[in-house]
């Protein structure tokens, strides 16, 4: 049996990351906070894709994730990372544990666009609420860490990095785990599984769950490594979009590649929109056809051909 | 004969869909270590039957009684933890994984149910009952194969032996050769109840090839409009003027 080395690069990767980030100019730090914060929401795409389920409504628990962090900071003065970090998990896991029970019934295209409906809705109702910043948004404060608000974006970055790697071990266990498995199960033969004794509504609410969770997360933080939020960069369709192409662009192989996958994005994205700021889109969609052709089990296939030649 | 305690029961199963009535009157009494053989032609009620038992359609009137417990009402999961497994005319496994990782998932599964389901899979002794599985029903060749480029046959194994690993007390198997060539029948029926055998399991088996049915099974239920015509021992059931002209289709 292939002895997996996933947890040790997770652990080395990111402190060699954070190390090197000290060393960084500010723009490459910004690019990694947006990459991995936006990564973990490609974290729970992925344990769904994996079973078969494609979501183009994520941006709803991203969304809320981010506007948890707005309304707490406006609200009640909360500042605190990690409070803000577990009021974004929380909240938006809330809502998916709830919707949940919904959405384990459905499959395919209906799983997918029904995702989308939830998520247009609450676009919906903050573009239409003054209350909720509207189409303006929220400007938000600066984090604070225990107390300290520090004066570089560094702590940020070196904490939006540690939960990235905390979050690339839990999935990766959970993934290795007898619920974690029923990935391709559920996929292939979902009679089967039933017929196993195990239980396919419990282990898509579950999965469906922990993407919630992972993408609430994923907005809170992209929320304070922005320092904003607003309707269009959070929670309109265009988000849910995106996320699902850095899916398809990471591959469901590892839980490394939706690190990977995202960093590249916010590269193509940045370099893309330099080169053509009028067509930006046509770099990234001919990127993404090229991706579809060439690698369908996009950049971490390749990265694990390379892997295997080498040894 | 005198047979032991039923495990199973069944009462009065009765089975509509609109105005066509797939099962009725069915009263049967199945005993442990058991090997039945339910017999009947297209559309006579055998799948339905089998469906009823495992979950996968709930009667419209009568009960199933297993070891005390009333199955009416239960879906194939709660009827798998109950004790009842099954395997199905077209296998039914995961295909784009290898014979090896079918039977690790179904070893698993069995083996760490409720919040047992968050504990890692691979162990040292899931590897060691995989490898007994895979020996038992002789997929060792085919280890390492992807279910999809896998002969009729060879899927059949798989998806017998995967319904067996949760360890049940009766087995249900919908026309185990069907697809399988008549050289191989014998072979594949032999690894099959061998294997089952040795586990002690009750076996009731739809079958369509009275050869099968005559060498491997003690006791014959005859299917004909969705009810018993006869429930007797093989070689009785065969000579049956009912079955043979409802069910082999010879006339007299």
């Amino acid at each position: 049996m292939l002895r997996d080395t996933t947890s040790k690069v997770v652990l080395f990767g990111g402190i060699a990351i954070i190390l090197l980030g000290a060393m960084m100019p500010n723009w490459i730090v910004n690019q990694l906070m947006f990459g991995f914060s936006r990564a973990l929401a490609i974290l729970g795409l992925l344990v769904l894709w994996r079973t078969g389920l494609v979501s183009f409504g994520h941006a709803f628990y991203f969304g809320l994730g981010a506007y948890t962090v707005a309304i707490v900071d406006i609200q009640l003065g909360v500042t605190d990372v990690f409070v803000r970090l577990l009021g974004g998990a929380i909240i938006a896991g809330f809502a998916g544990f709830v919707i949940g029970f919904i959405m384990r019934n459905y499959r395919d295209i209906f799983f997918a666009m029904l995702n989308t409906a939830i998520s247009m809705v609450l676009y919906g109702i903050i573009v239409k609420t003054e209350s909720l910043g509207s189409t303006d948004g929220f400007a938000i404060s600066l984090p604070t860490i225990f107390g300290i608000a520090p004066e570089t974006k560094y702590p940020l970055f070196v904490i939006i990095t540690m939960i990235a790697m905390i979050s690339a071990l839990a999935v990766n266990f959970y993934l290795k785990t007898t619920v974690g498995r029923l990935t391709t199960p559920i996929r292939d033969n979902e009679i089967r599984v039933e017929y196993l004794g195990f239980s396919v509504a419990h282990a898509i609410h579950l999965k469906y769950t922990i993407s919630a969770v992972l993408a609430g997360g994923a907005g809170a933080l992209m929320a304070m490594s922005l320092g904003q939020v607003d309707p269009d960069s959070m929670i309109n369709w265009t988000v849910s979009g995106e996320l699902v192409f850095i899916t398809i662009l990471s591959g469901p192989g590892n839980v490394i590649a939706p690190f990977i996958g995202s960093l590249v994005f916010e590269v193509l994205r940045t370099y893309a929109f330099e080169l053509a700021p009028q067509a930006w889109q046509l770099i990234v969609g001919a990127t993404f056809l090229t991706i579809i052709f060439f690698l369908p089990g996009g950049i971490w296939s390749l990265i694990a051909k390379l892997g295997r030649k080498n040894s | 004969m005198t047979r032991a305690a039923p495990i199973l029961e069944i009462r009065d199963l009765l089975k509509t869909f609109g105005a066509v009535v797939a099962a009725k009157d069915i009263n049967i009494d199945i005993s442990r270590g058991e090997i039945v053989g339910i017999i009947g032609a297209n559309g006579a009620g055998k799948t339905c039957f089998v469906n009823m038992v495992t979950g996968y359609l709930s009667p419209t009137s009568g009960s199933i009684t297993f070891e005390g417990v009333e199955l009416v009402g239960k879906g194939p999961r709660e009827v798998t933890h109950a004790g009842i497994s099954r395997s199905f005319q077209v296998s039914q496994v995961f295909h784009s994984m290898t014979v090896a990782e079918n039977l690790r998932i179904a070893l698993a599964i069995a083996e760490n149910r409720g919040v047992n389901a968050l504990r890692i899979m691979e162990s040292d002794a899931l590897e060691a009952k995989c490898n007994d599985v895979l020996k038992r029903y002789k997929l060792e060749d085919y280890r390492d194969m992807t279910v999809s480029v896998l002969s009729q046959g060879i899927r059949k194994l798989l998806d017998i032996a995967m319904a067996v690993v949760s360890e049940p007390r009766i087995l249900l198997l919908d026309e185990p050769t069907s697809g399988i060539s008549v050289e191989e029948k014998f072979d594949f029926m032999d690894v099959v109840m061998g294997a089952l055998k040795e586990d002690n399991v009750t076996v009731l088996f739809v079958e369509h090839d009275m050869e099968i049915v005559e060498r491997y099974v003690s006791r014959v239920l005859a299917f004909y409009q969705g009810e018993i015509i006869a429930d007797m021992s093989p070689d009785k059931a065969l000579a049956d003027d009912k079955v043979q002209e409802f069910v082999i289709g010879k006339r007299h």
